[in-house]
């Protein structure tokens, strides 16, 4: 068998450990199937500005937004996640939205991609503190929201063709080429 | 509904890679042949729904959702495994067995069976292989040699096509090859600095069923150059690597000799006691639950190798109260596998200035070092390494850059390269490793539910605990840093390389098969499928059971024409 076919598997989930596997892998069973809709319309919203404060638009390649990170992640979360980590994801929306109103005395939606990125960047370092204490606890909710927003950008069309290079039918492999510094990495 | 016809010259159990080719030979032949198969049918290009989906038109990127992870705890773990092939492998819940130790059963049910999503990497066994339990003591002897099956590998390699360099390696004898696939930069390297400090340590460029150069017999079979998306499992829409949906089953069906049945569970086969042979089999048809019986003159059972064993198990007569052709008792014994517990890899600085163009589908090997021909560590048998170089997408950003503008555009880039090893090791057959069936559970056919009491044994260990030792040094030599290794500790089966179960033999005391693959006491039966296999080496097995397959059916017509059978 082709073992990197499974690491190929890996690297399209993110590249990295995937949040829920573990839980999984390891027979934690949820309990019962969610019968509402986890996120709301405001709630995509919400997290297409997240994504899009972590990966914004530049010069030539979109941001997470335009990517349609905030709808990947609802379909992600809901369908894929373990129900204890759905928790944590929805609690992590909700310090977000908290922590905006105490700080800037607005909702998330109101405040300037400034003030996001201000606001963002220091829940990260919470976040990479929280990795780096190698914690066996549950994962930060704000790394999920990260490699949600990687991976789903990454590996959308947008992301994939315009901050990639994305090659559908090769042709050939090439094993040894020279490489420019700044050229982009081939999408999956 | 019955079919018309019930009879034919011959009737192949089972459409994966042995099975397919048994039926490409079989009809090719001559002989009108059907082929039964438990699964659906898949048609090639017809029935491959995802082979041109692009990444972002899989709802979930290629994850499963939580209810089928939850519901397929088995099948989710096979290698190549997603939201891309999900439809070419079994679920759990359809097809239970009996775990008396762990052991992880992965099937693909379907026309074309796992010849779909198999790994393809094709080397030859070296004679070394073939001798070894017999020299060094750890089994019964193969009843053939390099020399008997050498040919039959050419005949496989030419028609599938099979990429690769002649490298004449002791442990990996050279085979009829399409062109091999580039090395990256890194790699070219690897292997030379392996080869310098060991001096007998051989890297080479996968044997891989990939048309890198389709031959006129390839653009034949309606098969193309590979493309060098690295997205076989899905089904190639190029026909640019070997299954048999694209290849043997197709050109079967060419000759008008080829009849195939889908949804078609083999209960049994079915003994007659006048004449000393097979008569034929029961069928029952998944959908109708209908019992069907087909009669032949030849019989290739090539249902996959627990499969296989299952079927025989079952195949109860008063001749044969143990299952056909078990009077040795040997039936469902000595069922081995591959040890692919060991893990490796590290990070290589440099080559930062070099890259690679298209999706490599194939991998290096590192060919066998270990008790090649002779006794030297303290476990027995060898082990074949996987191996390559890559680069992925950047991991890391900038100190203090890890989310926005700056953090996106490091992430686009290529980042450092790194380097991977796994090993696919022998292990060695023995009468406790066993299946059997189940007294008591059936299926939802009425068939016995399969029992494995398969395990991992101390010559597993000292031989994982050597690659790993191993690994981490070739690693350092290769001029890595931050190496890790790891044991998977990964229960047998998820090798997806069973093997054994009806083994072959030269003393029908100890074995179940001839040297043509025939049941010693059922000799219009022939096995070719894992089932068939003596001990397992250490090379990728399936090439092996296709050249079986093609010189055991050469022989069943040639005893067919001869009256004989």
């Amino acid at each position: 068998m082709n073992r990197r076919e499974a690491m190929t598997t890996g690297t399209l989930l993110a590249g990295g450990a995937i949040v829920g596997l573990q839980a999984f892998l390891s027979g934690c069973k949820p309990t019962a199937a969610v019968a509402e809709e986890l996120f709301t319309p405001e709630d995509v919203a919400f997290l297409d500005e997240v994504s899009d404060t972590i990966y914004p638009a530049t010069g030539s390649t979109p941001g997470a937004k335009d990517a349609g990170v905030g709808e990947f992640m609802k379909t992600i979360v809901t369908d894929c996640y373990e129900e204890s980590d759905q928790g944590i994801f929805k609690a992590g929306m909700a310090d977000i939205r908290d922590r905006c109103k105490a700080g800037f005395g607005k909702s998330f939606m109101e405040i300037s991609p400034d003030q996001r990125l201000e606001l963002l960047t220091a829940i990260d370092g919470e976040a990479r503190a929280h990795s780096e204490s190698g914690s066996d606890g549950p994962e930060h909710y704000f790394n999920m929201m990260k490699q949600l927003t990687d991976w789903g950008y990454f590996t959308s069309q947008r992301g994939a063709t315009e901050a990639l290079r994305y090659v559908e039918i090769p042709g050939y492999y090439q094993g040894c080429i020279p490489y420019t510094e700044g050229e982009r990495a081939w999408a999956l | 509904m019955p079919d018309q016809n019930t009879t034919f010259d011959a009737i192949v159990i089972g459409s994966g890679i042995s099975g397919g080719w048994a039926a490409k030979e079989l009809c090719e032949q001559g002989l009108k042949t059907l082929v039964l198969e438990r699964g659906r049918d898949v048609k090639h290009l017809k029935d491959y729904p995802t082979a041109n989906m692009r990444p972002w038109e899989f709802k979930h990127r290629g994850w499963m959702d939580r209810q089928f992870r939850e519901e397929n705890p088995l099948i989710t773990k096979a290698a190549g495994f997603g939201e891309d092939t999900a439809h070419f492998f079994i679920k759990d819940a359809d097809h239970p067995y009996v775990q008396e130790k762990p052991f992880d059963w992965i099937r693909g049910y379907q026309v074309g069976g796992k010849s779909i999503i198999w790994g393809r990497a094709c080397q030859r066994w070296s004679n070394h292989e073939f001798s070894a339990p017999q020299k060094m003591g750890y089994g019964i002897d193969w009843p053939i040699r390099y020399d008997d099956i050498a040919p039959w590998y050419s005949h496989v390699e030419k028609f599938i096509g099979v990429c690769g360099n002649k490298d004449g390696i002791e442990a990996m004898p050279d085979g009829e090859f399409l062109p091999p696939f580039d090395m990256n930069c890194v790699e070219k390297d690897l292997k030379q600095r392996i080869l310098d400090h060991y001096g007998n340590r051989h890297v080479v460029q996968g044997r891989w069923a990939q048309l890198s150069q389709p031959t006129e017999l390839h653009l034949q079979q309606g098969r193309g150059k590979c493309m060098a998306r690295n997205m076989c499992m899905r089904g190639c829409p190029f026909g640019g690597y070997f299954s048999s949906v694209a290849s043997t089953l197709p050109w079967a069906e060419k000759t008008g000799n080829l009849t195939v049945r889908p949804f078609s569970v083999v209960h049994s086969i079915l003994y007659d006691e006048k004449t000393g042979k097979a008569s034929g089999v029961r069928v029952i048809d998944t959908n109708t639950r209908e019992e069907f019986e087909y009669s032949a003159r030849v019989i290739f059972l090539n249902a996959s190798a627990l499969n296989s064993t299952l079927i025989l198990l079952n195949s109860k007569s008063e001749r044969f109260p143990n299952g056909l052709g078990n009077d040795s008792g040997v039936l469902g014994k000595y069922v081995a596998f591959h040890n692919y517990r060991g893990w490796a890899g590290g990070d290589i600085d440099g080559y930062l200035d070099t890259y690679y163009y298209g999706r490599n589908p194939t991998e290096l090997i590192l060919a066998n070092y270990r008790n090649l021909g002779k006794q030297e560590m303290d476990f027995i048998g060898g082990y074949t390494i996987f191996m390559g170089a890559y680069r992925s997408r950047n991991g890391e950003a900038p100190p203090g850059v890890s989310i926005g503008a700056a953090y996106k555009e490091a992430r686009s880039v290529p980042g450092n390269w790194a380097v991977y090893m796994y090993m696919q090791g022998e292990t060695i057959p023995k009468a406790t490793n066993r299946v059997y069936l189940s007294p008591d559970k059936k299926d939802q056919w009425g068939i016995p539910l399969l029992v494995t009491d398969v395990g991992y044994d101390d010559n597993d260990e000292k031989m994982v605990a050597d690659f790993l030792a191993q690994a981490r040094e070739m690693l350092e030599v290769a001029g890595c840093r931050n190496i890790h290794s790891n044991d998977s500790q990964q229960a047998p089966g998820l090798d997806i390389h069973e093997m054994g179960g009806a083994r072959m033999g030269r003393d029908p005391s100890t074995s179940m098969l001839n040297e043509w693959n025939q049941l010693h006491h059922c000799k219009n039966v022939f096995v070719t499928d894992g089932a068939c296999m003596t001990s397992t080496g250490n090379q990728s097995p399936s090439i092996l059971y296709m050249a079986l397959t093609a010189r055991a059916a050469t022989y069943a017509v040639e005893q067919v024409k001869a009256g004989a059978l």
